[in-house]
């Protein structure tokens, strides 16, 4: 593979290790900051081009003329980022340029507004990695619902706690049998750099999921940031595996079973959700399940299988 | 040059195809690809059509097909599209991007009422309400007139004096899917037009990265306004520069923004585009013929709007009548003010709008005429003439 640099780096580092560079606008504590820092680190220098929709990841860039990314970068409209990724890699390929494209998006453009952007970009198998940064809230916007908001969080438009539960965006992305999806958490570095450099180094439609902590939106402190989602992982409620083809999965990181108090540590330190209001049984019962799912796939269709 | 007989649909698809592959020197070419009545058949030749260096994709919807297209636009390819009424609307936010962006894109609007309730015929409401999406808009009275203006297009559009995408409308039916014979354009003769290539200054550039269209204060968004309405200004010029060039390259030569007739010595004189302003060509020979002071002009440009060109026609003219086929609810029609707005200095001059043909009616000789009839009694101006036409 060919690289594309910055022209004139003498010192070995890349600016696009930095994709994210100082005097940005991110909250203290926000996922993206660390997420961004590790997919630079992951691209080994390939120079990338992004596409970032309307979302706190194109605001903290900052106002032009300067720009907060060292990479190039199209701010698309909310739900157009995978279809702008499309044209952006159409002409790369018919130009034998190999500068990954990517998409780096919110959960908003991902789950809802851009869901059947992205349902066709990842159907045409287009040759793009497609990260949406999942901090479970409209965040740019001030705090409202989205559909990955997970039942019973308080946001602006959920002033009663949301009702529903948070859409399940991996079994859809799954369900389009896209060469790899995964998800990923950045209090787990190694397992977060390795499906980055597993998607990097595929063809073809690749989609990352990564639970983004957002202390102004969770309502939480922003130094506990990382550990809040390690206790997501730890709890079983954000499971991190693995998707190839659609079909053969593999869990990364394996939890223990939930317990009430696994789910305490996560929950109790985000005022998002309400003491007293959160349903810890019925959330243990949804973890269980969900890993009850993912045991069987993970064992009926493994990843360490050929497709049969 | 081959002369055949071809539909509008046919001869937009085969203008944007050659316009495309031409660019295979260069970065290449691409679109998005998504079907409605009465366009469908130019993305379907589109789709068809083997580019040695090209990609048109078949997207999800009007709003990913243009997204498509300013992807592969900040790519640095030559990019196009179609589309049509509810298409055109729900695209609506892409073309604003897209004009905004200052993408060279060039797509095809065939006109078609907007909807519910549904109505598949000519009316000109849906791309005149992307007005001011900071594109070109160009609307063009015959198959040739389409052919040529779609090459014009890519030219005025990929000009570094304008950089703004551009639309090419034409009658939906009426022209897309009625055949007239046209001089096809060969390869190498587009070639020869657009031989400079596209080349898009913005563009997404790994040795040079830039954030595009991110955050801008109001200092520096009325510099971008304000860029962009220099370009506009630009237009004129650079359209008749293309003009020349094109009859250089292809032996005839296309209208500019307005063609006039008649209007040295008229004292009344109707304004109309797209097909409309065909009908009324053999209206006003009639006219003259029997005696009367009267002229028309074809309105092809719309944005920029040419002011100054309308000035010039109709300087000392008693009466105009604007003939549109498209209604801005609680206004009238959209050339009107556009026209009067340009007289605002003739204070004699009265400008009258006729709503006509609206959702499809046909605009029959009789029924211009009729409306001939009623300018030329008018001492002064009033509100907008609902002329019924539809049987
Ligand atoms: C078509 C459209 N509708 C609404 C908005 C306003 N808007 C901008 S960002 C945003 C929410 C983004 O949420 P998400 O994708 O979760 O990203 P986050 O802000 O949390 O980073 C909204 C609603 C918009 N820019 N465009
Ligand atoms: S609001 Fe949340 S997602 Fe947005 S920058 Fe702040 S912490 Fe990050």
């Amino acid at each position: 593979m060919s690289t594309s640099t910055i022209e004139g780096q003498s010192d070995g580092v890349t600016q696009c290790e930095h994709l994210l560079r100082a005097g940005n606008t991110n909250c203290a504590g926000c996922g993206m900051s660390l997420g961004l820092l590790w997919l630079g680190e992951a691209l080994d220098g390939h120079m990338p081009l992004v596409v970032i929709p309307a979302c706190c990841g194109i605001v903290t860039a900052g106002a032009f003329p300067t720009t907060s990314y060292s990479a190039p970068v199209a701010a698309s409209t909310f739900a157009s980022s995978p279809a702008v990724a499309t044209g952006l890699s159409a002409v790369a390929e018919m130009n034998q340029e190999d500068n990954p494209v990517i998409c780096w998006a919110g959960d908003g453009g991902t789950y809802d507004i851009g869901i059947a952007t992205l349902s066709a970009a990842a159907e045409r198998n287009e040759n793009i990695i497609y990260i949406c940064y999942d901090n479970e809230i409209y965040g740019n916007t001030g705090g409202q619902r989205s559909s990955a908001t997970p039942e019973g969080v308080f946001t602006t438009t959920s002033p009663a706690g949301k009702s529903e539960r948070k859409k399940d965006i991996m079994a859809i992305m799954a369900a389009h049998r896209i060469p790899y999806a995964a998800t990923l958490s950045i209090a787990h570095r190694d397992d977060f750099l390795r499906k980055l450099r597993t998607a990097r180094d595929k063809q073809g439609f690749r989609f990352l999921l990564i639970h983004s902590p957002c202390p102004t939106g969770w309502k939480s402190e922003p130094e506990e940031s990382v550990e809040l989602v390690r206790h997501a992982v730890d709890c079983g409620l954000f499971p991190l595996y693995e998707v190839h083809d659609g079909r053969r999965y593999r869990v990364t990181i394996r939890p223990d079973p939930p317990t009430p108090e696994a789910v305490d540590k996560y929950v109790s330190r985000q005022r998002r959700f309400r003491h007293g209001m959160l349903d810890t049984d019925k959330l243990i019962r949804q973890i269980e399940d969900q890993w009850r799912y993912l045991d069987v796939m993970a064992r009926e269709f493994s990843a360490d299988d050929a497709i049969r | 040059m081959a002369r055949k007989l071809v539909t509008g649909n046919f001869a937009a698809g085969h203008a944007l195809a050659l316009a495309g592959e031409a660019n295979r020197r260069a970065r290449g070419c691409a679109g998005g690809a998504y079907p409605i009545t009465p366009q469908t058949e130019i993305i379907e030749y589109l789709r068809r059509f083997e580019f040695s260096k090209g990609r048109i994709v078949p997207v999800e919807s009007e709003h990913s097909a243009m997204a498509v297209c300013m992807g592969a636009s900040l790519g640095g390819a030559r990019t196009f599209t179609a589309s049509s009424s509810n298409g055109l609307a729900y695209m609506a936010e892409n073309v604003f991007a897209a004009g905004f962006y200052r993408l060279p894109i060039v797509m095809v609007a065939v006109n078609r009422t907007l909807g519910p309730p549904w109505n598949i015929w000519v009316d000109q409401g849906d791309s005149l309400a992307l007005r001011d999406a900071a594109w070109l808009q160009l609307y063009t009275d015959s198959h040739q007139d389409l052919v040529d203006t779609i090459l014009l297009a890519f030219r005025v559009a990929e000009d570094p004096r304008v950089m703004l995408p551009t639309m090419v409308a034409m009658d939906g039916f009426v022209t897309s899917h009625t055949q007239m014979v046209v001089d096809l354009p060969e390869q190498e003769q587009v070639d020869a037009f657009l031989s400079t290539g596209c080349d898009v200054p913005h563009r997404l550039n790994v040795n040079r990265p830039t954030t595009v269209g991110g955050l801008t204060w109001p200092k520096e968004t009325e510099h971008h306004r304000r860029e962009i309405q220099d370009a506009m200004e630009n237009v004129p010029a650079v359209l008749e520069e293309a003009i020349n060039e094109f009859e250089g390259v292809f032996g005839r030569r296309p209208d500019g923004a307005i063609a006039a007739e008649h209007t040295e010595d008229a004292e009344t004189v109707l304004v109309a585009c797209n097909t409309m302003a065909r009908t009324l060509r053999g209206v006003v020979a009639e006219r003259r013929t029997a005696g009367t002071k009267i002229g028309m002009i074809k309105s092809k440009l719309f944005r920029p709007f040419p002011r100054q060109a309308f000035r010039d026609a109709l300087s000392g003219v008693k009466r105009v009548g604007v003939l549109d086929r498209n209604h801005s609810p609680g206004s009238g029609g959209i050339f009107w003010p556009e026209i009067a707005t340009s007289l605002s200095d003739q204070s004699d001059t009265i400008v009258q709008d006729y709503l006509v043909g609206l959702g499809g009616g046909d605009v029959t000789p009789e029924a211009l005429d009729e409306i001939v009839e009623d300018l030329l009694q008018r001492e002064c101006s009033g509100d907008p003439v609902w002329k019924e036409v539809a049987a």
